[in-house]
């Protein structure tokens, strides 16, 4: 990687940890922790059910609301605290601040979600005092989560390029909620006729598809996940996420900073 | 080689919410900056000076016109190797320490790995802030920030350095420290240009200067030349609180000023004043030329435009 993109993320993680966003982790710890001790009192036979299922949500939810504020405001704090001037008067290209802030805040959320996905293992181990090798799909969720948060943050840093960080957030919210989604949207899209049909299927195809990502529920349950999802899905992710963030490279190459 | 060349720059601005009015913030600017120059760019707020400052750094994009720099094109990531940039009232990222926020700076300007915590060190010395370089900048005063900002724009050792304001926020005691860090820029063979509003700061350090208001340039000189012209009147002092008869026959305008008289007259006058001096036995202290001050060139350019203005319109 370019010695200055990776020089500007490593100044965004290190911004993102300082300013405590790592201090979420205190509250997964203790909503996992709380879960298992309560799961292990009230149901039998299903608190590994239960524990994959809520620790997974939970480092999918904490990831995503890391993800968009953090993501929405990525470039236009920066415009808006000047703090790009001594920056785009160095010799750094537009283009590698981007690519940096996006390094920046991905590693941030890979760090934070391996720190969540230590939790939600030793959730487990306490409510079944053992692991099985289905287990290790717990790792194929995390792996598609993070890919989650890919996408999700090169959406905000599209939005951060040319939006104030309120509407950004707006923006970004609604393509998770409808990205979530996104299944439904495309059976939609198959039943309708016309016009209809060419926007429901514009419009599935243009919104993330996050429900695709998705797999916790069958993970919890022990069912195994095709090699060739895992594969479609980390080339959906990556286009996806390289589609966004080439938009914010676009806009941002243009912008005058007034 | 000029150190930086202005060729036309100009920036029309579209602004209103649905109804898009153009508004200039500069028209075509033509400048050239010779290499060692200390170069004060003066206008008052709303000038236009920041505007031309981040056309300059590729903040914002001209609407026409170009500029070299260096010799190179003004878009020439190489060139902003080369330069340092202060921005006006500048904000860095308070998460950092200002030694840390400097190193990073630092790994940007490309400054190789082996001399960086020397370079960054002895910067912070440079600007008084090597006590408190492990501080993080959320707790700086505005003061500090600045000396902060001086600091990055001189990191890398650049060739030229553009300050906006830089003597903004500072005490007289800042104050007096950076107009002597941007001679000893001017000595080690830098070229500085530096926008300001604070004339006496010009008039102490610059060799040449532009005047700039409402966008448009109207005037440019060497500072010793446009303070340097003699208005044809001379300033007689001299020692005691009456006026003699003979100096007021002379036509000059007489103040008394404590315990002594400041008069001002045709520079014809000056041997019949002296010798009405002579005999009235009152004692000279001085005779000096009057001079054109830097302010008195600055307000006659500005009151210039406004009544070409006033009588076009």
């Amino acid at each position: 990687m370019n010695a200055r993109i990776l020089h500007i993320a490593s100044n965004t993680f290190r911004e993102a940890v300082r300013d405590r966003v790592l201090y979420n982790l205190i509250a997964f710890a203790l909503l996992l922790s709380g879960a298992a001790i309560l799961v292990g009192q009230i149901s039998i036979e299903i608190e590994k059910l239960v524990v994959i299922n809520l620790g997974l949500t939970a480092v999918s939810l904490f990831g995503i609301v890391i993800a968009i504020f953090i993501g929405i405001g990525l470039v236009s704090k920066e415009i808006e605290k000047r703090t790009l001037y001594t920056v785009l008067s160095r010799p750094v290209r537009r283009w590698e601040f981007i690519i940096g802030k996006f390094f920046g805040l991905a590693g941030t959320l890979v760090v934070n979600t391996f720190f969540m996905a230590i939790g939600v293992f030793a959730a487990l181990f306490y409510v079944s005092h053992k692991f099985v090798r289905a287990d290790a799909l717990i790792l194929v969720a995390l792996y598609f989560i993070i890919l989650e948060f890919m996408i999700i943050c090169s959406l905000g840093l599209l939005f951060s390029s040319f939006s104030t960080p309120l509407l950004s957030a707006v923006f970004a919210f609604s393509l998770f909620v409808i990205g979530s989604f996104a299944e439904d949207l495309r059976g939609f899209a198959g039943m309708a006729h016309g016009f209809t049909r060419w926007l429901a299927t514009g419009a599935a195809y243009l919104v993330p598809n996050f429900s695709a990502l998705n797999i916790v529920s069958s993970v919890a349950h022990g069912q195994p996940v095709a090699t060739q999802l895992i594969l479609h899905n980390t080339l959906y992710a990556f286009f996806y996420a390289a589609m966004a963030v080439s938009g914010a490279v676009l806009i941002f190459e243009n912008r005058n900073l007034k | 080689m000029p150190a930086i060349e202005i060729l036309g720059l100009e920036k029309t601005y579209k602004v209103g919410f649905w109804i898009k009015r153009p508004k200039r913030a500069l028209l075509p600017l033509h400048l050239t900056v010779e290499d060692g120059e200390v170069f004060g760019f003066l206008g008052p707020n709303g000038a236009g000076k920041t505007t031309t400052l981040k056309l300059l750094m590729g903040l914002v994009f001209p609407s026409a016109g170009s500029a070299r720099i260096l010799g190179k094109p003004w878009t020439d990531p190489e060139v902003k190797a080369q330069i340092g940039f202060l921005p006006e009232q500048p904000y860095f990222y308070d998460h950092l320490t200002a030694h840390e926020l400097l190193n990073y700076y630092a790994q940007l300007s490309g400054v190789p790995a082996k001399d960086r915590s020397h370079r960054v060190t002895s910067t912070l010395q440079r600007v008084g802030l090597k006590d408190i370089q492990g501080v993080q900048l959320r707790k700086f005063s505005k003061g500090m920030l600045q000396r902060v900002g001086i600091a990055q724009a001189i990191l890398h050792d650049p060739k030229l350095v553009f300050f906006d304001e830089p003597m903004s926020g500072l005490d007289p005691m800042g104050r007096r420290e950076v107009r002597d860090l941007m001679e000893q820029l001017k000595h080690e063979g830098k070229t500085v240009f530096f926008s300001t509003h604070i004339l006496s700061d010009a008039e102490a350090l610059c060799d040449r200067v532009a005047i700039i208001n409402k966008g448009e340039l109207r005037g440019i000189g060497a500072v010793a030349d446009l303070t340097s012209s003699v208005q044809g009147k001379v300033e007689v002092i001299w020692q005691g609180t009456q006026v003699p008869a003979s100096m007021k026959a002379l036509g000059a305008e007489c103040h008394v000023i404590g315990d002594t008289v400041r008069a001002v007259m045709g520079e014809s006058q000056q041997d019949a004043a002296i010798d009405a001096l002579r005999r009235e036995r009152l004692r000279l202290i001085a005779l000096t030329p009057v001079r054109t001050s830097l302010e008195a060139y600055f307000v006659e350019k500005l009151q210039h435009a406004e009544t070409t203005v006033g009588t076009n319109a």
